[in-house]
C-alpha cells in the first residue's frame, strides 16, 4: 500500500481514468477538456508527475436519517496539495473524516459508494481502520497536543506500531521536526511539556506527530482557523514543502488560503461536489453559478 | 475578485528545510521493527472483554441485592405468625418482647420519616440557601474558605454524629425544654440535617453554577438586583437539579443509620413529637443484627423484610431524582 | 398603569437577603467548629500514647484502640485493592468502549442506584454473599474448606466468615459506585480533541485510553479514589450487619482473621452509659479524624501539584 507513494517513476503518463478531476454532475467531457493534462504551473516542478492517489466513486454519507453527502466523484493527485472549501455544514468535513474513518466513531454514520487509495477501498468492512490510520494521518482544527513532552509527543505514533531503538526513535524525531519546520524552536527542550509552546508552534507539532507514522495522505480539518495570521504563514509555508513528499487535502473556510497553498479546489455545496479542479480556473473562470457566487463572496 | 490564486510559476518554497537536504534523509518508514498485528488485535479484545466483565459486576450487585431481600423476605412472610396483612396494616411493631409479636411496619416507617423531616427541614433551606450564596454572592475568597468546611463535614463519618447528638445537641435540648428524653428524634434529625447539609449544598451549587452566564447578563441587563438575578432568573432556571440534589439527601437520611442507632432510642411508636423516643428501619435492624435475636427466628427474619421497604423507598427516591436531571440535561444540551 | 417598585425596597430586599445568605452559609461553620471543639474537649484528656497501643478493656482507663486501627487499616486496605480497579475498569468500559446501546444505559442507571443503597443493606448483601456464600459450602464454621495454612496471611476459608476479607469485600461493595462516578467524571473531563489526535495517529481504542486518557485523567482518580476511601475508613453499619460488635484482643494476622474497626468501636463506646466511656470515644474519634483529615489532606495535594492545564 504504500510502496506506490515512492516507487512509481515520476514521468508515468496520466493515463488512469478518472485522472483529472470529474465534476459531481458527471461532466467529465468538460472537466477533462479544462484540467485533463498537467497544469502548465507544475511543469517546472513535478513534470507530470500527477497520479491520483485517491479515487472516490459515487460516494454518499449520513448521520443517521440526515444525508450528509450525496454522490461524490472526485480524484485527488498524489503529492498535491487539494483544498476543499464551501460554506459551513457543506459536508467538506465530513467528506475528509471519511478517509481515514475517523467517522467510525460517531454512532449512527454510514457511507455507499467508494474511496480507493492505491486502489484499495478504504469502506470496506475488511479494512483494519487503525492501520489505515497510520496511511492517512490528520491535523485538527484546533491543535491537540497530547499533556506529554515534545518528544513523547512525536513518538507517541511510532511506538504503536513498530519497536524502535533508542537512536532510531532519535532519529525519527528529530526528522519529523525538521519536516515539520519547528526542530529550531524545539530542539533545547524536547523533553518539556508540549502545552508550553504557542498555538502555531503547537500545530506543527501535531504535523510532526502526523509525519512521524510514515503516512502518504495527510487530511487537513481548518488547520489554521485557531491560529493568527502569523502561525497562519508559517503553517501556509509548511503546507506547500510538504507538498513534494505527500499527498494533502486540506479542508478550510479561508478561499484565500486554498487560493494560496493548493493546487485543486474542490467546492461542496449542500452535501454536494458542485465544481472541482485546477485552483486557478476555480477563482478565475469557475464553471457553475454557484461556485462564482461564492468566489467572489457573494455568500457563504 | 480580490483572491490571489497561488500563481503559476511558483517560486520553490522559501522556507526549504533548514539543515536538511533531502540526500542525507532515510525513509522515516525504513525505521523500526514491526509490530505483531494480530497480537495487538487479540490483546485489544482480551482488554475489552475484561472491562465488560468489570461493568457487568455492578449488574450482579443489584441483582443480587434484589434476589436475598426478596427470598428473605418470603421467608418471613411463610412463618405462621406474621401475614402481609398485618405488616402493612397493623400499627403495632413489637416482635422482641411480650407474649404476642406485632409485625406492622407503620411505627418504624413514622419514625423514620419524623428523623428525615426533622433534618429536611434544618439542612434543605440552610443547604440551599448556603449554596446560592456561594454560587451568586461569595468571593473567590470567601468560597476557598467555605468549601473545605463543607468539604470537611462531609467527610466526617456518621458515627461522629451521633456521638456529637448524644453527647452535644440532647443535652443542648434538655437545657431548652425538660420534655427532652435521653433519646429523642428531635436530637438525631438535627444530626442527620448535619450530615447531609454538604450534600445539599455542594449538589445544589453544582446545579447552580451551570446556569448559563448570558442567561445572568440578560437579566442584569434589563436592570435588576443581584437579589432579583439570583431567585428570579438563576433558581429557577436551576430548579430541577435542586430537586434532584434534595431527594438524594432524603434518601440518605432515610438510610442513615449510626446517628438514629445512637441517639434516636428504641421504641417504635407512631408520633409526631419531636422530643419522643423514636425507633427508624434502620436503628432496628441495628438491634437485630447487634444480636438480640436467634439467627433463625421470625425477628431475625423480619429485619430482611425491613431492608427490603427501605430499599425501595431510597430506590424510588433516586429513580425520580434521575429522571428529573434526566429532563434537566437535555433541556440545556 | 403599573406602579413603579421603589429602588429602595429593592436595595433592601437585596440586603436583607445578603444578610440571610451569610447567617445559613455560616450555620456550616459553626457546626464544624462546635463539633470539633466538642470532641476535642471531651477526647484530648485521655489521648496518650498507651491509648493506641493498647487493646480493649472493661476498664476504660485502660483501653485502647490498637485491634479496631489495624482492623481498619487492613480492611480499608482490601476494600481499595478490590474497589479500584473494579471501579476504573467499568468506567473506562462505560466512557470509552461502549457506544449508547441499552446495555450501557441499564448498567448507568443501576450505577446511579447502587450510590443511593443505604448502606446498610450492603452489609445484609456482604453477609449472604460473602460470609456465608449463600449457604452452599454449609453455615457451620467446622465444615469450611480451607486452603493454605493459616499462619499465611493469605490462609482462605469458604465461606468467609465475619472476616476481614469479608469485611473489606462489603465495604468495596459501598465505594464501588463511588469510584465509578469519579472515574468517569474525570474521563468525561479529558477533552475528546485528545482521543481523536490519538485515534487518527493509528492507536486503538485501548491503546488511546492507556497511552493518552487515562493519564490526562489520573488526578481526577486520584482525588475521587482518595474521598471513596475516606468514605469507607468512616462507613460503620455494613460492618456492623456483618460481624456485629466483637470484641476482638488481637489484630488481624491472616484474610480470615476477626476484626474490630475503629468506627464500630467508637459506637460502641459512644453507646455505653458511662461518662469514662464518652471520654475515650472521642479519644477515639480524634484519632478517627486525624486519619481521615491526612486523606483530605493528600486529596487536595495532587488536586493542586498533579493538576495540568488540560484546556485549549
Amino acid at each position: 500500500m504504500q510502496s506506490d507513494a515512492s516507487t512509481t517513476p515520476p514521468s508515468s503518463p496520466a493515463h488512469k481514468p478518472g485522472h483529472s478531476f470529474a465534476t459531481a454532475q458527471g461532466n467529465s467531457d468538460q472537466g477533462k477538456s479544462d484540467l485533463g493534462g498537467p497544469m502548465p504551473s507544475k511543469m517546472g516542478e513535478k513534470i507530470s508527475a500527477t497520479e491520483v492517489a485517491i479515487t472516490v466513486r459515487g460516494f454518499s454519507s449520513w448521520y443517521g436519517s440526515f444525508h450528509a453527502l450525496k454522490n461524490l466523484d472526485l480524484d485527488i493527485d498524489a503529492r498535491h496539495v487539494t483544498a476543499l472549501i464551501g460554506p459551513s455544514g457543506c459536508g467538506k468535513s465530513t467528506f475528509l473524516r471519511w478517509m481515514n474513518r475517523m467517522n467510525d466513531t460517531i454512532p449512527g454514520a454510514r457511507a455507499e459508494g467508494s474511496i480507493q487509495l492505491d486502489g484499495m477501498d478504504l469502506l470496506a468492512k475488511s479494512v483494519d481502520v487503525v492501520d489505515l490510520r497510520r496511511h492517512v494521518g490528520m491535523v485538527f482544527q484546533k491543535p491537540n497536543p497530547f499533556p506529554k513532552s515534545i518528544f513523547d509527543n512525536v513518538a507517541f505514533g511510532p511506538r504503536l506500531h513498530k519497536t524502535y531503538s533508542r537512536a532510531e526513535l532519535d532519529e525519527l524525531v528529530e526528522q519529523s521536526l525538521r519536516q515539520a519546520s519547528i526542530w529550531n524552536e524545539v530542539k533545547d527542550r524536547l523533553h518539556s511539556s508540549a502545552l508550553g509552546l504557542s498555538g502555531g508552534q503547537q500545530q506543527r507539532l501535531c504535523i510532526a506527530r502526523a509525519i512521524a507514522v510514515g503516512p502518504e495522505v495527510l487530511l487537513m480539518d481548518e488547520p489554521c482557523s485557531a491560529l493568527d495570521p502569523k502561525s497562519t504563514l508559517a503553517i501556509e509555508e509548511l503546507i506547500e514543502s510538504l507538498a513534494d513528499r505527500f499527498t494533502i487535502v486540506i479542508v478550510t473556510h479561508n478561499m484565500h488560503q486554498a487560493a494560496r497553498v493548493s493546487d485543486k479546489t474542490a467546492f461542496f455545496f449542500e452535501g454536494k461536489l458542485i465544481e472541482s479542479g485546477a485552483t486557478e480556473s476555480i477563482f478565475t473562470t469557475p464553471k457553475n453559478k454557484q461556485t462564482e457566487d461564492y468566489v467572489t463572496g457573494r455568500f457563504g | 475578485m480580490g483572491i490571489r490564486v497561488r500563481c503559476p510559476a511558483r517560486e520553490p518554497a522559501v522556507t526549504a528545510l533548514p539543515t536538511t537536504s533531502s540526500t542525507q534523509q532515510r525513509d522515516l518508514r525504513r525505521l523500526g521493527t514491526p509490530k505483531s498485528v494480530s497480537a495487538r488485535a487479540f490483546r485489544e479484545r482480551l482488554i475489552v472483554a475484561c472491562l465488560a466483565v468489570a461493568a457487568t459486576f455492578s449488574i450482579l450487585v443489584t441483582t443480587t441485592i434484589v434476589v436475598v431481600l426478596a427470598k428473605e423476605t418470603v421467608g418471613f412472610f411463610a412463618f405462621p405468625d406474621v401475614t402481609v396483612g398485618e405488616f402493612f396494616g397493623s400499627t403495632e411493631w413489637n416482635p422482641l418482647l411480650g407474649a404476642e409479636k406485632h409485625f406492622g411496619i407503620w411505627p418504624l416507617i413514622s419514625g423514620t420519616v419524623l428523623v428525615t423531616v426533622i433534618a429536611g427541614s434544618f439542612a434543605l433551606p440552610i443547604g440551599l440557601i448556603a449554596a446560592l450564596y456561594l454560587s451568586e454572592y461569595a468571593s473567590p475568597r470567601i468560597r476557598a474558605t467555605l468549601k473545605p468546611a463543607l468539604e470537611i463535614l462531609a467527610g466526617i463519618p456518621t458515627v461522629v454524629y451521633g456521638f456529637f447528638a448524644l453527647t452535644v445537641i440532647t443535652p443542648a435540648l434538655q437545657k431548652l425544654s425538660p420534655a427532652f428524653g435521653n433519646y429523642n428524634a428531635m436530637s438525631a434529625g438535627l444530626a442527620t440535617g448535619i450530615m447531609i447539609l454538604p450534600i445539599v449544598c455542594s449538589l445544589s451549587e453544582d446545579s447552580l453554577r451551570s446556569v448559563p452566564r448570558s442567561l445572568r447578563d440578560g437579566a442584569f441587563a434589563l436592570g435588576g438586583t443581584r437579589f432579583d438575578v439570583s431567585v428570579k432568573v438563576v433558581l429557577p432556571a436551576a430548579l430541577s437539579g435542586i430537586v434532584a440534589a434534595f431527594l438524594l439527601a432524603i434518601s440518605r437520611a432515610i438510610g442513615e443509620t449510626m446517628i438514629v442507632a445512637l441517639a434516636a432510642g428504641g421504641i417504635a411508636q407512631i408520633t409526631a413529637n419531636p422530643a419522643a423516643e423514636v425507633q427508624t428501619m434502620t436503628a432496628y435492624m441495628v438491634q437485630i443484627f447487634l444480636g438480640d435475636a436467634p439467627a433463625t427466628g421470625v425477628e431475625y427474619k423480619s429485619s430482611y423484610a425491613v431492608a427490603a421497604m427501605l430499599f425501595v423507598m431510597t430506590f424510588v427516591l433516586t429513580m425520580i431524582g434521575q429522571a428529573i436531571l434526566r429532563r434537566f440535561r437535555e433541556e440545556y444540551d | 398603569m403599573a406602579t413603579t417598585r421603589s429602588t429602595a425596597s429593592r436595595v433592601f430586599s437585596d440586603r436583607a437577603f445578603l444578610w440571610t445568605c451569610l447567617i445559613a452559609t455560616n450555620v456550616a461553620v459553626v457546626v464544624l467548629a462546635v463539633l470539633l471543639v466538642s470532641i476535642f474537649w471531651q477526647g484530648w484528656g485521655t489521648l496518650e500514647w498507651s491509648f493506641i497501643t493498647n487493646f480493649a478493656s472493661r476498664k476504660p482507663a485502660e483501653a485502647g484502640i490498637r485491634a479496631p486501627l489495624m482492623g481498619s487499616i487492613w480492611v480499608c486496605t482490601i476494600c481499595g485493592l478490590v474497589a479500584l480497579p473494579l471501579g476504573v475498569g467499568t468506567a473506562i468500559f462505560l466512557e470509552e468502549f461502549s457506544r449508547k446501546s441499552r446495555f450501557t444505559r441499564i448498567v448507568q442507571t443501576n450505577i446511579m442506584n447502587l450510590a443511593g443503597v443505604p448502606s446498610i443493606v450492603y452489609g445484609i448483601l456482604g453477609l449472604t454473599a460473602f460470609a456465608r456464600m449463600f449457604g452452599a459450602f454449609g453455615t457451620n464454621t467446622d465444615e469450611a474448606i480451607t486452603f493454605g495454612s493459616e499462619e499465611s496471611f493469605w490462609y482462605l476459608r469458604i465461606p468467609f466468615g465475619s472476616s476481614v476479607l469479608a469485611g473489606g469485600l462489603t465495604l468495596m461493595l459501598v465505594i464501588l459506585p463511588v469510584v465509578i462516578i469519579a472515574t468517569q467524571e474525570a474521563l468525561r473531563a479529558v477533552p475528546s480533541s485528545l482521543r481523536s489526535g490519538a485515534m487518527a495517529l493509528g492507536a486503538t481504542p485501548w491503546q488511546t485510553v492507556w497511552g493518552i486518557t487515562l493519564p490526562a485523567a489520573v488526578p481526577g482518580i486520584m482525588t475521587g479514589a482518595i474521598l471513596a476511601m475516606s468514605r469507607a475508613i468512616g462507613e460503620s453499619a455494613p460492618l456492623l450487619v456483618l460481624g456485629g460488635l466483637l470484641f476482638v484482643l488481637n489484630t488481624p494476622e491472616n484474610l480470615m482473621s476477626d476484626f474490630a474497626i475503629l468506627p464500630l468501636q467508637i459506637y460502641n463506646w459512644a453507646g455505653r452509659p458511662q461518662d469514662d466511656f464518652h471520654l475515650i470515644a472521642a479519644s477515639a474519634i480524634i484519632v478517627q479524624l486525624a486519619v481521615l483529615f491526612l486523606f483530605n489532606g493528600i486529596a487536595v495535594l495532587i488536586r493542586q501539584k498533579l493538576q495540568k492545564p488540560l484546556q485549549y
